[in-house]
């Protein structure tokens, strides 16, 4: 760090065999005004709204902080994001798990058609997302008919809901293992099977080991998301309050209604927890780049 | 020649590994259960409108103020996102500076913020009455209950795309070719111009189409600080939960379909600038 400080003349004097440090770099001036523009721009426009939150939270008090967590619509809303997380996630994990075994340990046919089908939900508006069930299960939907005949509802409670949070959380797990199995190649699964192995015994000793942290990596990011998620689950809630509000729709009717220090009070939760992903999230990248599928490593 | 070497053609090649079937079945019920029936109800209901009938929906005045509010502003945002987006990951791979790590973290914090809560954060900041938008007022500038407010949403959750689209390319930079410009004369600034930056072009095209992909259909953190006002500054998503709330189901599938037909196009432009980089660059 020191040494690139030095002018260029000097650093080769000092250390003959390096070459001087100024030749594939910016001069000193021009690369603190840059670095100070860097994190100026990320500190006013991506840590200056979550500071925001904090502040707005405990603007008028730990008390009034602490009142928005007294409603009970708070806590049913809470309730059910957990819920919608603990059917969505593990859903997506299997699927992801599945798919990447299908993908990155065989070759076949219409591969990568399959793997831009999977990553489809990223490039859908999450309007659209929540849209598309509706279509389907609406009143005017496709099976609309069908459901209100036999009284099923799925719109405007938890199946619709956690349809949504599986549609725009559907790519995470499979994406990040996709590439990391593909690295890994077959070759320790062989061995495993020419062994005398069974196949599950050879996944759950062999390959599971492989992939553990790309694995949590991904759920981590699935998992940060399906709670997180607004647009879709607005579309397909409904918006019952103490019935299908998750907390991202409760903190959108607290503010509408000016409750301000209650909607950022709830907001809080939402940003520690995605505090916790970023933690937890840059550890795994730093201690385990290795372990997780290319390109994260830096 | 080759041709009589290889075995016949089949769907998948043999291996000894087992469970193809099943995780090929279950991997393809799902993405068709979830994703595929869904989107499908979509494409039969716009079909069900007939080209006339989407464009009909969208020479509808507001209808065609919100598109062009959703696309143009994300133009902008995505370009910005770009460029800062491009200094960030300039500054993070190649300048060792106290809390480099942090800063790298914090490129992520839209991806892991809820887009509701950075909506309601960005809203109270960029408010007449809030932190910046005093200070922006002063000098005369609206921020919130403008397109100013949706550029600066859209520039947030724009960012981590373009960063993270071209700060990988960047740390794989042969600084060899660099020393060797420098050795014949350029200046830094020639040598980044005319050696660093040309290979960097594709990542930096595919990050802005990235940022403006998901610009066009953020809905989250823009509509609290949007105001949403209509031929001012109404967004295309808030339209369909608009049209969706007045069980307009035709209405607001036809707004879907523009924005995913432009999404589709948008996506083909970046398979086809890799294509042009793999053959031009060697990598993507």
């Amino acid at each position: 760090m020191s040494e690139t400080l030095v002018p260029a003349s000097f650093a080769a004097a000092d250390r003959a065999a390096a070459p001087p440090a100024s030749v594939v770099t910016e001069g000193g001036s021009v690369r603190w005004l840059l670095t100070g523009v860097a994190i100026l721009f990320l500190a006013l426009f991506l840590v200056l709204p979550l500071v925001t939150v904090f502040a707005q939270a405990f603007a008028k008090g730990f008390d009034a902080y602490l009142a928005a967590f007294r409603e009970p619509d708070a806590w049913s809303a809470i309730r059910l994001t957990l819920t919608v997380a603990a059917i969505a996630v593990p859903f997506n994990l299997v699927f992801g798990v599945a798919a990447s075994w299908a993908i990155a340990k065989f070759e076949f046919v219409g591969k990568s058609l399959l793997i831009t089908l999977i990553d489809l939900p990223f490039s859908v508006s999450p309007v659209v997302s929540g849209l598309i069930y509706v279509l389907l299960f609406g009143s005017q939907g496709l099976f609309g008919v069908f459901l209100a005949e036999h009284g099923i509802q799925i719109l405007f409670a938890l199946p619709g809901i956690v349809l949504a949070t599986i549609f725009v959380t559907f790519p995470f797990v499979a994406r990040e293992l996709i590439p990391l199995m593909q690295e890994q190649g077959t070759a320790e699964e062989e061995a495993a099977l020419t062994l005398g192995a069974s196949g599950f015994h050879t996944f759950l000793t062999v390959t599971l080991p492989n992939i553990r942290w790309g694995l949590l990596y991904s759920v981590l990011l699935c998992n940060a998301r399906a709670m997180g998620e607004f647009g879709a689950v607005s579309v397909v809630s409904g918006h019952i309050r103490g019935l299908t509000n998750t907390i991202p729709l409760h903190v959108e009717i607290l503010y509408n209604e000016y409750n301000f220090v209650a909607a950022f009070a709830v907001a809080t939760v939402l940003a520690g927890l995605a505090l916790v992903t970023l933690v937890i999230k840059s550890v795994l990248e730093w201690r385990y780049a290795d372990e997780l599928a290319s390109g994260r490593a830096h | 020649m080759v041709e009589t070497l290889r075995p016949r053609r089949r769907f998948r090649q043999p291996s000894v590994i087992p469970g193809f079937g099943l995780t090929f079945g279950y991997a393809l019920t799902c993405l068709g259960l979830v994703v595929l029936l869904p989107l499908a109800a979509l494409v039969a209901r716009a079909s069900g409108l007939g080209l006339s009938g989407i464009l009909e929906v969208a020479s509808d005045p507001r209808v065609a103020s919100a598109l062009k509010v959703s696309f143009g502003v994300s133009l902008v945002a995505a370009l910005v996102a770009s460029v800062f987006g491009f200094l960030v990951a300039w500054v993070l791979t190649r300048y060792r500076f106290p809390g480099r790590r942090l800063v790298d973290a914090v490129v992520d914090l839209p991806f892991a913020l809820p887009t509701a809560v950075a909506g309601i954060a960005l809203a109270s900041l960029y408010a007449p009455n809030g932190l910046v938008g005093e200070q922006l007022e002063k000098i005369g500038i609206k921020a919130a209950y403008t397109p100013v407010g949706i550029f600066i949403a859209m520039v947030f959750i724009g960012l981590p795309f373009a960063v993270r689209t071209v700060q990988p390319l960047i740390a794989e930079i042969d600084k060899e070719i660099e020393e060797a410009s420098a050795t014949l004369g350029a200046t830094r600034w020639r040598t980044l111009t005319r050696v660093v930056l040309p290979p960097l072009i594709p990542a930096v095209l595919t990050g802005f189409a990235l940022a403006f992909a998901r610009g066009v259909g953020e809905y989250g953190s823009i509509i609290f600080i949007a105001g949403n006002l209509p031929y001012v500054s109404e967004i295309a998503p808030l339209l369909i939960v608009i049209k969706l709330s007045e069980f307009d189901y035709g209405g607001a599938a036809a707004i879907a379909t523009i924005m995913l037909a432009i999404s589709f196009l948008t996506l083909l432009l970046i398979n086809l600038i890799q294509a042009w980089s793999r053959r031009r660059f060697g990598y993507v």
